[in-house]
Formats: C-alpha cells, structure tokens, sequence
C-alpha cells in the first residue's frame, strides 16, 4: 500500500517538524545540550536521558494507540503502572541483602499478568457489557491506585535486588536497557498490525464499528483484544519505573501517566475520533513531551510548571486537529487577501 | 416512554438511597457513637466542597460532556485565596469574589474552545487540568497558612441547629448550591436544555434551542462551582496547598455516577448527586470507624460502587432498547442495527 504509507509520513512531519523545532530552540538556547559523552562504559548527555526518561510514557503509547485508533481511550494505564509496580515488588521482597523473595522472572511475569488481567478487565466491560471506555478504565483509575496501596500496605517498598535494576538503570551497548524494550515491542506491534490484517481491523472498529462488524470483523473481541494489549503495556511500563526508583510507591508510581501518554498519542497524529493510527507518530509524540520537560527543567524553572506549557500545547495542538478551526483560519487569510 | 424513563430515573434514586440506608444502618448497628443527628450533619461538613464540584459536574455529565479540570481548579482556588489573603492582604470578600472569578472565567474558556471549534470535551478539560495544577505552582510552591480573622472565623463558626447539633456555613453554602442547582436543571429554560443537549444534540438545535450559548454557560457553571468548592475547601483547611484536590474531579465524576446521572447525558438529577456525595462520605466514615482498614479501601468501594451502577445503567437501556426495537419490528419497519455498539 504506497499511497497509505505516503500519507503515514506525511503525518509524520508535523510532530517531527515540533520536534526539530524543540531541538533547535535546545541548540541556541541551552548549553551543553547536544553534549555527548562516554562515561563509565555507556553514553551520557541530555539527548541519552531524553530517550531513558520518555521510555515508560512510550511503551504505555504504543498500548494506548491502538486502544485510540478503536475510538476508545484507557486511562486507568497510571494505575496499572501502580499495581504492576507493587506486584514486581512484593515479589521480590524488600530484602536488603538482595536476595529475591522470588525468582526473578516469576516476579517479573507475574507483575506483567496482573497488568495484562487489568487491561481484560478494562476489555471485558467495554466489549462485552458496553460501558463507555472513559467510564470503564474510570473504574479502574479510581480503584486501581487503591488496589496498588493495598497491595503494598499503604508503604513504599525499596528493592536492594541487584539484577532488577537494568529495566530502569541498565545499559546495552552504551543506551539504556528500556529503549530495547521499546524499540522491541514496538516492532511486534508494528509487525503484528502492519504485516496482518489486525491493524486494519482496528481502525475499522474505529472508524464504524457497526460496518465492521457487518463486513465479518469480530468487533467485540478487537476491542477486547487492544485493552487487554493496553495493560500488558503498562504492566512493562510499571516494571522500567519500579526498576529506575528501585522501589514502588503506590501513590506516585505512574501518576499522570495517562495523560502525558494520551498526549503523546494525540500529538503523534492519530485522531481521538478512532481510524487510521500511527506507532510512530506516538513515538515522537513522547519524545517531544520528554524533550520539553527536559528543556523546562534546564531554564530552572520549577517542574511542576511545565504543566502550564503542557496545557497550551495540548489546546494549540487540538486547535490544529480541529476543521472547524482551520477552516476560519483559511477564512481570515483569504478574506486579507481579497483585501489586497 | 417519558413515563418509562421517569421509572428508571426514580428507580435509581430509590437504589441509591436504600443504599445510604443500609449503609448508615449498617454503621449505626455495628460502632456505638456511629449513629447522631451531628454525624449526619458531618457528612455535609466534611463533603461541602465535594457537593459543590459534584453540583457542576452534575450539569456538565448530564449535557452529555465532561470536566476534568475541577480538582486542579479547586487546588487553584485554595492557593489564590491563602496566597491573596496572606501575602497581598485583600480584602477577604473581594479575594473570594476573585477567585469564583478566575474559576467562572477557565470554564468560560474550556467552553467556548469546546464549542466554537467542536473540540472533544475531554481533552479540553485535560488541557485545563494541567493548567490549573501549574498555576497552583506558579502562585506559590510551598504550602501557605491563612491566619485571616474572617477565614478563621468562617472555619470555626458553628451555625446550631436541631439541640447541640451544628452545621459549618461551609455545609449551608454547599446546601445552597445544591438548592439552587436543583432549581435551575429542574425549573430553569437553561436547566431544560441542558437535557435536550444531553438527549441529542442535533435535535436540540433543530429545536431552535440555544446550544451553543448553553454549552459555554454550562462549563462557566462548573468552574463557577469547582472556584466556590476552592473556598470552601480553604475553610475547611484553613491553608492553600498546590496538591490540593488532586484526583477530586474523579471522586466528583463518580458520585454523579452513583447518583445515577447516565454519563451519556440526557437524564440524572442534583438529588441523585447529593445521595451519591452522601455515598461517598458514608463509605469513608465506616472505613474510620473499622479502624483496621488502610483509607485506600474507600478508592476501592467507589470504584466497585461506579461499576456497579454503570453495569445498572447498561442493564436498564439494553432493555428500553429491547422494547424499543420490539416496538419497530411490530410497525414492520428493519430492527436498528449494532443496537449494542452504539453509544
């Protein structure tokens, strides 16, 4: 499909274009920006931290693309974040010489299968019984912080368990360890809907589910399918921040994660309305938010401030996305130039 | 079929207040101290704010929409007042009077961008989140005591009622919102279209109705009441902290719910909501008085509570959509289809 592919890197350019945008600014205005160096065996500059700090935001995007592309929206991804956390760490124990309670991996498959549980939750109410999706991951925002502190007693738990450190802190090859399990589930997922039919069923969903499920498209179980990949996603997610912190904190793990991915959804192309979807528009949609907390953070300004700029981001971006707005615009330049 | 859904309607609120019954029954039996006058009252102390965010959120659900920036307006709102009172000394009534402003004016706003340009609501008032909670920092990033005398005094005051049993006038605010909300939805032509919205949109536009100018009104209204519950809030803590109300706007959404608003709009009513804040402040109540369970369990009760009463709400219009069709198949007319995926 040539013409489909053309029109995916044509939506490409603009989070792109914000993104060089964001760079150049960072070039001119931030010393030692672009600055990279070799430091104990593995990279080290701002544009490292970048990719290392917007992973966990990428990885719940890539979930939450294919939940958006069905005109759906999860955001209870924050919360599972938390219980995979508190799962991860309850399993392994808070021991502090380091000695797993359980096995590594059997702690680190269980935290992704209550994560993935979560999501089918999330699935089975919106497919099977018809709860709106706000509503139905709604359940779950409210109730799953709630499960994730009382999973772990209402106290944050440290892990001295060494080797569980590389998903936050590891490097391979001199990038951090949590860009691998991106780029990796990335390319499944890319693979899986762009190298089989399931993509295009999702956006169908999206597009009009009652056609879809008129043309042979199970529609229930698509739907059912994305939530459940939402969660699986968040419960990697919930892994890569439990290991940068070394602890879960039922409260703060994954606060407002939700939202910085919808964002970076929505800023990477793929349209609230459902339809078409683009993995790698999402990408860059992260790498942006990330770039601009990081820009803010070196200007000295207070983090938490950054909200502000994220507001007017998220209204500039919507104004764009919208026809209504365009269409005024196109209105006011024609109108001067029948003036002159 | 208006005496049907008046049915369902009043059938959810007699749910939602055997519910309360039980509940406070339940209380009463089982901890001595549980049941008094003043406990009940305590309920409307305790929740005045959240009863006034629920009171917009009540209007903004039931056209159809959302509003998720209340929580971060009501942050904004605690820090504006201590922060304007404390540190530039205003006169009390005048800084009340602007924060109610500033909440009115970011409805008006988030508004007019949800209407003029046809934007989803949702990411509207996301963005309104955001920006709410970062001007919390802007204003100040450190917690902020108020040692005002008539911020004192609104705090302390009781207001005796029935025997030694008071009320804060936070609660009598609260109440008089309540009031005036259930007058305005119920009595009010702004109040009837805000449920021709909810119904369908484009027939209450056909209808000649003014569905723009009401669509802004209605998210002016809820940052109205989210700037007033940032008041009451400060009487309430007697400080402005910029974490204040954080994840308020979801306790808000799900008492509506619970309340039986449909969250996709047209039908629900401020006595529901009231119920439903009672509900609320019900459940965490209890949680004290068990005294062994962790506070987080109320996050998990609501959140049990909001399924429950969706999975109602969805068991409710399956059926009315079963007769619906019933009724059209009867006329020989084709049955609508996907009846199950429309929403």
């Amino acid at each position: 499909m040539p013409s489909a592919s053309s029109l995916s890197r044509n939506k490409l350019v603009w989070p792109l274009a914000a993104l060089a945008c964001l760079l150049i600014f960072n070039f001119f205005f931030t010393p030692h920006f672009f600055h990279i160096e070799v430091k104990e065996g593995h990279l080290y500059g701002n544009l490292i931290d970048i990719i290392k700090n917007a992973g966990p935001i990428m990885l719940l995007a890539i979930g939450l693309t294919l939940v958006i592309a069905t005109k759906g929206i999860d955001i209870s991804v924050g919360s599972v974040v938390a219980i995979s956390a508190g799962v991860v760490a309850i399993m392994l124990g808070g021991d502090l010489g380091g000695v797993p309670r359980h096995p590594l991996s059997v702690a680190l498959v269980t935290a992704v299968l209550a994560a993935t549980a979560a999501g089918a939750w999330n699935g089975i109410l919106v497919s099977r019984i018809g709860l709106q999706p706000i509503i139905a991951t709604l359940i779950l925002f409210v109730a799953g912080r709630g499960i994730a502190m009382v999973l772990t007693n209402a106290m944050v738990i440290w892990l001295y368990v060494k080797p569980f450190a590389i998903f936050g802190q590891g490097y391979l090859f001199g990038l951090p360890f949590s860009i691998y399990m991106v780029v990796g589930l990335l390319l499944v997922t890319w693979l899986l809907t762009r190298r089989t039919a399931i993509g295009m069923f999702i956006e169908s969903v999206g597009i009009n589910p009652t056609a879809a499920r008129f043309s042979g498209i199970n529609a229930k179980n698509i739907l059912l399918g994305v939530y459940v990949f939402s969660g699986f996603c968040a419960g990697l997610s919930g892994l890569v921040v439990c290991s940068t912190v070394m602890s879960a904190d039922g409260n703060n793990a994954g606060n407002l994660y939700e939202l910085d991915a919808i964002l970076a959804v929505v800023l990477g192309g793929t349209s609230l309305n459902g339809g078409k979807f683009y993995l790698l528009g999402s990408m860059v949609g992260a790498l942006i938010i990330q770039t601009l907390t990081t820009t803010i953070y070196a200007f000295n300004v207070a983090p938490e401030i950054s909200q502000v700029v994220k507001a007017f981001v998220v209204y500039g971006v919507s104004l764009l996305q919208s026809e209504r707005f365009r269409r005024r615009i196109a209105g006011v330049f024609v109108k001067r130039g029948a003036v002159a | 079929m208006t005496r049907k859904l008046l049915n369902s309607q009043s059938l959810s609120i007699l749910v939602i207040l055997c519910l309360f019954v039980l509940m406070f029954g339940y209380g009463s039996f089982a901890y001595t101290g549980f049941f008094s006058v003043q406990n009940f009252f305590n309920l409307f102390i305790d929740n005045a704010y959240l009863l006034i965010l629920a009171v917009g959120m009540t209007f903004v659900i039931i056209s159809g929409g959302i509003d998720l920036s209340v929580g971060s307006m009501l942050g904004l709102g605690t820090m504006l007042a201590s922060s304007l009172v404390e540190k530039q000394h205003l006169n009390p009534l005048l800084v009340i009077l602007i924060v109610v402003g500033f909440g009115t004016a970011l409805g008006f706003f988030m508004g007019c961008l949800i209407q003029l340009f046809d934007l989803p609501p949702f990411i509207i008032t996301l963005a309104g989140y955001y920006l709410a909670r970062g001007l919390c920092y802007v204003v100040s990033i450190d917690t902020i005591g108020i040692n005002n005398a008539f911020f004192q005094s609104a705090a302390h005051s009781q207001i005796k009622l029935i025997g030694n049993n008071f009320v804060s006038p936070s609660a009598v605010i609260a109440i008089v919102v309540v009031l005036a909300g259930a007058y305005i939805l119920r009595f009010t032509r702004f109040g009837r279209t805000v449920y021709a919205i909810g119904g369908n949109e484009q027939s209450a536009l056909l209808m000649g109705l003014p569905v723009g100018r009401t669509k802004i009104m209605i998210y002016s209204l809820s940052g109205f009441c989210a700037g007033l519950g940032g008041v009451v809030f400060t009487f309430y803590t007697l400080s402005g902290y910029a974490l204040d109300g954080k994840g308020m706007e979801l306790d808000a959404i799900a008492s509506v719910v619970i309340g039986g608003t449909l969250l996709t709009g047209g039908a629900g009513s401020i006595l529901g909501t009231v119920l439903g804040v009672l509900v609320y402040g019900t459940i965490q109540v209890l949680i004290v008085f068990q005294g062994t369970l962790n506070s987080w369990w109320t996050r998990i009760v609501i959140g049990f509570l909001v399924f429950l009463f969706c999975f109602l709400q969805r068991i409710f219009e399956a059926r009315k959509s079963a007769t619906a069709v019933r009724g059209v198949s009867q006329a020989s007319a084709p049955t609508p289809p996907g009846a199950a995926l429309q929403h």
